[in-house]
């Protein structure tokens, strides 16, 4: 069934964005991630412009990360005062990245940007998380008790000064890495159209040593309230976000995550992560292969205003 | 300025008129089937007929070769630029682009025959007949001009264009029912701009145009389409915080819905 979008301007399959909707919502529910990284490029290959997708996609994340949130709330894993901490920074980040976005877009080097940020940041991510789980895996499979984590084990980032303590993750930390990482998630959430949950999840655990039961939903909780600024911000400056599309795209992905849940409850924690690295590090090298190859079509074509 | 003089000039003029009046005998007489195209949500491209006429009279002359038409369909006037990828640092980026200027967003030629048959090159290049004769300003630089229809960027912005069905030539498209009766279907892509769109139809003989006549349609969308495009256009932060307040609610239903306990 065809539907023409009012601002994306062009007609689509409602089934399609449904379905795309519903396998990305899957992914999401399972590894614990909004799955902007899937959802935008998906959008770009059915023909969708970039800034229509990114800008579209944020809504996705936003409606599938308040479900997320909303169950981790009422088991109380969401720690509020790190959320708050990390939206504040997550605030200025989202400004500058809309800002960042409607520049480069002007200086027709959007479509690179976005490009290259997905290379760095899938393969570099995908491939951290595919050799950890791999470890770990093997660890296992030799009959060795996995190495754990000393909670006491501190780094440079825990001798910062300005600490706080965070109640509900039962950690003492200074606020400027928190800050740090809010602002770096909001500002290649905005340019990207991501929600940064796969980047702030690893950050978290690795960097900042919050435990990993609060993690998942004070991600979801900040991924929600940045994608939910996000979404105005795009409508305001740059006027592209089809509220049509978005609303297919949630329903179908709010579903899909539903099974995601599920389907990931029944799988070892180092599997989950395997799959997940791999998935990542397969976007990102599909990025890179298509910007190092020769494309077919060396040409583009941009609308700028409509003439006078 | 002397009476006979002024005589002069006013017998002169309607000669030239009478001369004028020869030479267009001719007339031309069109119809669209829909001077109003709505993008409603089951849009997905649509198809416009023209039926015309050509209108002839006793004068006429009588040993003219057979007609041709050149139809071109202008749809409203945008800016656009056309980038080139180059190859740096090992990547592709986008290096080099040209703005063309006030382009039509949708620009198609319809003939009868193929156009180098119907007019020589100089005849062509004055009337603007065929994709390769309408004028596409470009800036290069601080100048403003067409180029030679070969110049990459030209050529690279008409396939382009082409791909989507936006631009296009087709020298079979005009149907002569009778020697003087003809029809054009004029095919409208899923992703059309809205916009004012005029229709030039040009009809010529033995390589000279005779006469010419021009219609329009206008593309519109109406109803949920256009409240979505205007609030998102004019109240962007409204339109983006009901926007919001949907995924919010998505959200929220999806989990009330899948709730365990």
């Amino acid at each position: 069934m065809q539907l023409y979008l009012p601002i994306a301007d062009l007609p689509v399959n409602i089934f399609l964005i449904l379905a795309m909707g519903m396998a990305v919502g899957f992914v999401s529910g399972m590894f614990g991630i909004g799955g902007g990284f899937l959802m935008t490029p998906l959008l770009i290959f059915i023909g969708i412009t970039p800034a229509v997708a990114v800008a579209s996609v944020t809504g996705h994340i936003a409606a599938s990360s308040f479900s997320g949130a909303l169950s981790h709330w009422r088991r109380r894993t969401v720690d509020p005062t790190l959320a708050l901490v990390l939206l504040i920074g997550g605030t200025v980040g989202t400004f500058a990245g809309v800002w960042l976005f409607t520049l480069l877009r002007s200086y027709g080097q959007l479509d690179l940007t976005i490009a290259i940020s997905y290379v760095v940041l899938l393969s570099g991510v995908g491939g951290a998380m595919f050799w950890e789980s791999v470890g770990a895996i093997l660890r296992a499979r030799s009959g060795k008790p996995p190495t754990l984590r000393r909670p006491g084990a501190h780094n440079w980032v825990h001798g910062l000064p300005l600490k706080l303590r965070f109640k509900r993750s039962k950690i003492y930390l200074s606020v400027f890495p928190v800050v740090a990482i809010g602002v770096f998630i909001g500002f290649v959430g905005a340019i990207l159209g991501i929600g940064g949950g796969f980047i702030l999840v690893p950050l978290l655990i690795y960097v900042l040593r919050v435990p990993t039961a609060t993690v998942i939903g004070t991600s979801m909780m900040l991924t929600l309230v940045t994608m939910t600024f996000a979404i105005v911000l795009h409508a305001t400056t740059n006027h592209q976000v089809d509220a049509v599309l978005t609303l297919i795209m949630m329903v179908g992905g709010v579903i899909g995550a539903q099974f995601g849940v599920r389907a990931g409850q029944r799988m070892p924690g180092e599997q989950l992560r395997l799959l997940l690295g791999l998935l990542i590090l397969a976007v990102g090298i599909r990025f890179a292969v298509e910007l190092t190859i020769r494309p077919d079509e060396l040409f583009t074509v941009r609308a700028l205003e409509p003439g006078s | 300025m002397s009476r006979r003089g002024a005589l002069a000039i006013a017998l002169a003029a309607l000669l030239l008129a009478a001369g004028a009046g020869r030479a267009q005998a001719e007339r031309l007489i069109a119809s669209i089937s829909n001077h109003r195209v709505t993008i409603t949500p089951e849009y997905s491209g649509e198809e416009l007929l023209l039926f015309g006429s050509i209108e002839r009279d006793a004068d006429t002359p009588p040993h003219r070769g057979s007609y041709d038409l050149v139809i071109t369909v202008r749809g409203p006037k945008m800016t656009m630029a056309t980038w080139r990828k180059e190859k740096k640092f090992g990547i592709w980026i986008n290096r080099e682009s040209r703005e063309f200027i006030n382009v039509p967003s949708y620009l198609s030629v319809f003939s009868n025959r193929p156009i180098n048959a119907i007019a020589s090159a100089d005849v062509q290049r004055r009337q603007q007949l065929g994709l390769n004769n309408f004028i596409l300003t470009q800036r290069v630089g601080t100048d403003f001009a067409d180029v030679v229809p070969g110049d990459p960027f030209r050529a690279a912005f008409v396939r382009l264009r082409a791909q989507h069905s936006l631009y296009r030539e087709a020298s079979n498209a005009v149907t002569f029912l009778t020697p003087t009766l003809f029809r054009v279907s004029i095919p409208l892509p899923p992703e059309v701009p809205t916009g004012t769109y005029d229709i030039d139809i040009k009809l010529l003989s033995d390589g000279a145009l005779i006469t010419r006549t021009d219609t329009a349609f206008e593309i519109v969308k109406v109803g949920f389409e256009q409240f979505v495009a205007d609030a998102a256009r004019r109240n962007g932060f409204l339109y983006g915080l009901v926007t919001a307040m949907m995924a919010l609610f998505t959200g929220w239903l999806a989990s009330v819905i899948f709730r365990k306990d």
